[in-house]
């Protein structure tokens, strides 16, 4: 009970209690009602300021404050301008995008029609990963729908507001949840970001002025039209308003989508909602923000999560990937593990982010290795600080977050790398020694028989030993043995 | 127009809103450094994509570090562009670039002018802590004119500026992702198997040496060696004005007779000028638009007009990829490069008295693309080419550095006879605007039987990308059309294509400012003057001519009595004209 108790649904209201491939089923639970409301009551400046008052921030990992996005939009003046929804949902274990999606499209249609009419856009665009078909089929099920219902098209409501929605499928490149790459990758372009200024409010899709939001951004917003932006206000703290879903993965014993309202701390994530560490091991961090983000550690767990607060501590909210890790995980690998995803990902265009990720990695890589130095530490801080420095985008900016988090809170898990060439959570395989417990081998020369390379010898009935030049540390050995005799360390 | 007070390092200047830090920096004299950034403001020329990160700066209130090239200067801003924050980042950057950069400067072909090797020696890098880990690598491309060696690209995205934005060819493009990340053609093709019009401009504003010409001076070395080759070399009228450039002396410097010194101790047998068949060119394409003019005039249906000019190889291959439907419009005339060729290799070797295959017809050029045109196979008799070997104006003076000559010092030669003897007209081939200009200097004289009372034509100079002119003749206002860089030849062609603009004429030079500005000749480095200085020198060229009009060049007219006969005759037919061909564009 209380994974569900400390929960406060609004993004994912809707998840799991309707037919997603029925309108009707979305309009018995007020769906369509705000826009209605909206576009025969409300000026366009009534919706966006009610998305300034809730103080509703963009869950897409950047956290600027929607309604002002909306408003700049609002006030540029074109001929033209759209609104996005980016659903380029890519880091890695966070799928809340696909959960509203495929579990509540209408109320994606229907915000996008609420920004449209906000801003004066008569046109939006759903940038949607290929890789998500069920999302893709419902979501274009619900644009169908709603067109034949007259939410969407001309007129809608019997007012003079105009508005479609089409959607485009992003190949599965991470830097086009980038909001300047994501629009390239939409004209056709090659999906790499460029400098800003010029933002998308000024100049986005097509160089006319774009609103771009994130699904769960939007999710929210007939929530906040229909209660009032004081209410939404009224949850989360001071400059975090509403809830945000996470991700919950890794060593919890309850893992999967949460929502949960800003403010709320870790150790009532992990410990409460997520129920406490797997097989009784001890909590070591907690990942947050993906690859952009950092660890989170024992003593972070009484702080309550916002925004600020957790760049404060040298993370990120990020889209809400939260990766819990235990006794058994060791933070150089988790740190180099992020590094190879954001070296994949980037798009190559500048020079920070396209050599000096790989020269992070190889870095990393080195330590985990055992054949890191001292200067390789310094190194690593300097160029971690120089990237961020310099990189031209979010993703190259924050590429180096890991590293330098890890770092801070573990440098003595780094220095036992350096130093001592052991790996404390017995995770990186070329510090590990496969050693026999002279005290509980039997002799029985079962292990012997399993290595792959022969390195074990002894005599039946005699202790064994493991020769450590040849071991390839297999594990072979630890498996078949049924006494405990052999450990690594 | 609203503006915007900005102070850099201490100093404070007003600059109209919307400018750069780097352009407010250039104004108070602070030397930002830049690798990427490219900017070539009359030409229209821009590349300011931020991607090298070597011109960031702090800015106050800015959390991270700002690209000097691509931030707009807001009120009040302060710069800082010395702290060691900026020199951290700018050195850690740079470490970056030379760890995955081959160490081959003594023998790449851009050492000496290469700007990334510049920037380590402002900067004093001895080396890069991060050496040794991995390098990006790619196969390399041969093309005949331009080899693509990628294990040296920096990804600042110069060529593809040029190929997209400026030519509109689209054949180069980012691809891969992140540190695999190379500029290549679609589907990573061969250049030689795209649309690519060997135009050069990709290898003109490469920093590095990541794109090249295809060197053929050792071909030459050979080829003067050989005792039993007649060895015959031509030189078009861009060089003068700016082979000096690459061996010591100021841009703008006309070199013609120091130019032909050096040829002359080379070794080549004769020194000629691609300014006589330029000569020629005008009696042939300007007899054709006569010719042609005349029967549209008299109501002729089958008649093609504008002519367009065609002695440009790029803007050849352009149209035969982007405008098939085309290519009735372009004059036959061959280029001068190629109407030298054909006639060395008939006419003047049989005033010689020996084959053709005895003979080795050398060309001097501004243009990467020559060297393409050489080779194709209509250009060549049973596999013998009218033109052997192109060598590009960096070339020659490559060759003439190795063949211990002190150029600066050498005495000025004159062109041998009879290819060797040019007007003013024929010079400003050079430069764009140039052959229209001529043309009409021949067609006035011609059509009228009148004496021009002027000769330049300025109306047709300049470096505007499209200029639009009419000109009087006789009774008639030729409506005349220029564009130089494809780009522009694209916009005009589309007005004539879709009937929205009638011309008479058109010239058509790809590169930007004409030949002058040229693939093959010496590095600008994005300083625009000297394109400038070089088109000056040209029209100075021009001037100082005593036979200004190609209609009056006797060794034309001799050529035609004793030779050719009349222009579009039969023989001119044969040997001076040629035809295009369909290409797909993949």
């Amino acid at each position: 009970m209380e994974a569900v108790k400390k929960q406060y649904r609004i993004a994912t209201r809707n998840c799991g209690f309707i037919d997603p491939e029925s309108i009707e089923a979305y309009i018995q639970v007020r769906g369509y009602e705000a826009l209605a409301e909206a576009v025969t009551n409300k000026k366009p400046a009534d919706v966006w300021f009610l998305a300034v008052n809730s103080g509703l921030r963009g869950r897409g990992g950047g956290g600027f404050p929607t309604g002002l996005k909306w408003e700049i939009t609002a006030r540029n003046q074109a001929d033209q301008k759209y609104v996005v929804c980016n659903a380029d949902e890519g880091d890695p274990g966070a799928f809340m995008d696909r959960a509203v999606l495929e579990g509540d499209p209408h109320s994606i249609v229907e915000a996008m029609a609420l920004c449209g009419y906000a801003i004066g856009a008569t046109f939006g665009t759903v940038y949607i990963r290929a890789e998500y078909p069920l999302a893709i089929k419902r979501l274009q099920m619900a644009i169908n729908d709603a067109r034949e219902a007259g939410v969407l098209g001309k007129q809608i409501f019997g007012s003079s507001f105009d508005f479609d929605i089409e959607l485009k499928y992003g190949a599965g490149a991470f830097v086009c949840g980038e909001e300047t790459a994501l629009i390239h990758s939409m004209e056709g372009e090659r999906g790499e970001p460029t400098t800003k200024p010029p933002f998308p409010a000024e100049s986005g899709y097509w160089g006319k002025p774009t609103a771009i939001n994130n699904v769960e951004t939007f999710a929210n917003i007939a929530p906040i039209l229909l209660n009032g932006a004081q209410w939404f206000a009224g949850i989360g703290t001071e400059k975090s308003k509403g809830t945000k879903v996470f991700a919950l993965a890794g060593k919890v014993k309850n893992v999967g989508l949460i929502e949960v309202p800003m403010g709320i701390t870790l150790q009532e994530i992990i410990f409460e909602i997520g129920g406490g560490i797997l097989g009784g091991k001890k909590f070591k961090a907690v990942q947050t923000g993906g690859p952009s983000g950092g660890a989170l550690t024992e003593k972070d767990l009484d702080t309550p999560i916002d925004y600020d607060n957790l760049i404060a501590k040298g993370s990120m909210m990020g889209s809400g990937g939260m990766i819990v890790m235990d006794e058994d995980d060791c933070m150089v690998s988790v740190a180099k593990f992020f590094l190879d995803f954001t070296m994949d990902e980037t798009c190559g265009k500048c020079t920070p982010c396209r050599i000096g990720s790989k020269r992070l990695y190889e870095m990393l890589d080195k330590i985990t290795q055992g054949k890191g130095s001292a200067e390789d530490l310094s190194r690593l801080k300097l160029l971690s600080a120089a990237i961020k420095d310099t990189a031209l985008c979010g993703l190259g900016q924050t590429m180096p977050n890991p590293i330098l988090s890890t770092m801070s809170v573990f440098a003595d898990e780094y220095a036992a790398h350096i130093n001592q060439k052991k790996c404390p959570a017995g995770v990186c395989t070329a510090l590990l020694e496969y050693v026999v417990v002279a005290g509980k081998c039997v002799g029985c020369t079962a292990c012997a028989r399993a290595c792959p390379v022969s390195c074990i010898s002894g005599k039946v009935k005699e202790v064994h030993h493991i020769e450590q030049n040849s071991c390839i540390k297999c594990g072979a050995c630890i498996e078949r043995c049924k006494f405990g005799a052999i450990i690594k360390q | 127009m609203s503006i915007a007070q900005i102070t850099i390092d201490g100093k404070t200047i007003t600059m109209p809103a919307g400018s750069t830090i780097l352009e407010a920096a250039k104004k108070l004299h602070v030397d930002i450094p830049t690798l990427c950034y490219l900017n070539l403001e009359h030409l229209k020329v821009n590349n300011q994509l931020a991607t090298c990160r070597v011109c960031v700066v702090e800015v106050e209130g800015r959390r991270n570090l700002a690209p000097a090239c691509a931030t707009p200067i807001v009120d009040k801003m302060v710069v800082k562009t010395n702290t060691i924050r900026v020199m951290n980042a700018r050195k850690t950057v740079m470490e970056l670039f030379l760890s995955d950069h081959p160490k081959d400067c003594l023998v790449c072909q851009k050492s000496g002018e290469c700007e990334l090797q510049e920037l380590s020696t402002k900067f004093g890098l001895r080396g890069s802590p991060y050496d040794g880990g991995a390098m990006s690598t790619y196969r390399k491309d041969f093309s005949e004119s331009i080899i693509r060696d990628m294990d040296k690209c920096v990804m600042c995205r110069r060529c593809e500026t040029m190929c997209n934005d400026v030519q509109t060819c689209n054949v180069l493009s980012g691809v891969n992702r992140g540190f695999n990340a190379v500029v290549a053609p679609a589907f990573e093709m061969n250049l030689s198997d795209s649309s690519c019009t060997y135009c050069g401009q990709c290898v003109a504003v490469c920093p590095v040496g990541a794109l090249a010409e295809k060197d053929h001076t050792w071909s030459v070395i050979e080829a003067l060696a050989d005792p039993d080759k007649v060895v015959v070399v031509q030189t078009a009228p861009a060089v003068r004005a700016a082979l000096g450039e690459d061996l010591g002396l100021e841009a703008g410097t006309l070199v013609t007779g120091k130019m032909v010194s050096a040829l002359r101790s080379l070794g080549f047998d004769y020194v000629f000028d691609t300014d006589f068949a330029a000569d020629l060119t005008i009696m042939e394409e300007g007899s054709e638009f006569l010719d042609r003019l005349t029967r549209f005039l008299a109501g002729d249906q089958s008649v093609k007009l504008p002519i367009m000019t065609s002695c440009c190889p790029a803007w050849v291959k352009f149209f035969e990829h982007q405008f098939p439907d085309l290519l009735d419009v372009p004059s036959t005339a061959k280029s001068p490069q190629q109407m030298f060729g054909a006639l060395a290799k008939t006419y003047f070797a049989d005033k010689l008295g020996i084959p053709r295959e005895k003979m080795v017809v050398v060309s001097i050029m501004p243009c990467l693309a020559k060297k393409y045109e050489a080779a194709r196979p209509e250009f060549s008799v049973d596999g013998n080419r009218d033109v052997d070997v192109v060598l590009s104006t960096r070339e020659l003076a490559r060759l003439v550095k190795s063949s211990n000559i002190d150029f600066v010092s050498l005495p000025d030669g004159d062109f041998d006879r009879p290819l060797g003897e040019s007007t003013g007209a024929a010079v400003i081939f050079g430069a764009t605007g140039g052959v229209l200009e001529a043309a009409v200097r021949t067609a006035f004289e011609l059509a009228t039987q009148k004496t021009l009372p002027k000769l330049d034509f300025t109306q047709l100079r300049g470096m505007e990308g499209i200029r639009v002119a009419k000109i009087p003749v006789g009774d008639l206002v030729l409506n005349v059309g220029i564009a130089h860089e494809l780009g522009n030849a694209r916009k005009l062609l589309d007005l004539v294509r879709e009937g929205k603009e009638q011309f008479h004429a058109i010239e058509i030079m790809s590169c930007p400012g004409g030949c002058i500005g040229g693939g093959g000749q010496p590095y600008h480095h994005g300083d625009e003057a000297i394109l400038e200085k070089r088109t000056k020198a040209i029209y100075r060229e021009d001037v100082n001519k005593p036979l200004r009009k190609s209609h009056e060049n006797p060794y034309i007219l001799d050529l035609y009595e004793n030779y050719l006969g009349k222009p579009l005759g039969e023989k001119a037919h044969h040997l001076l004209h040629t035809h295009y061909f369909k290409r797909k564009t993949p």
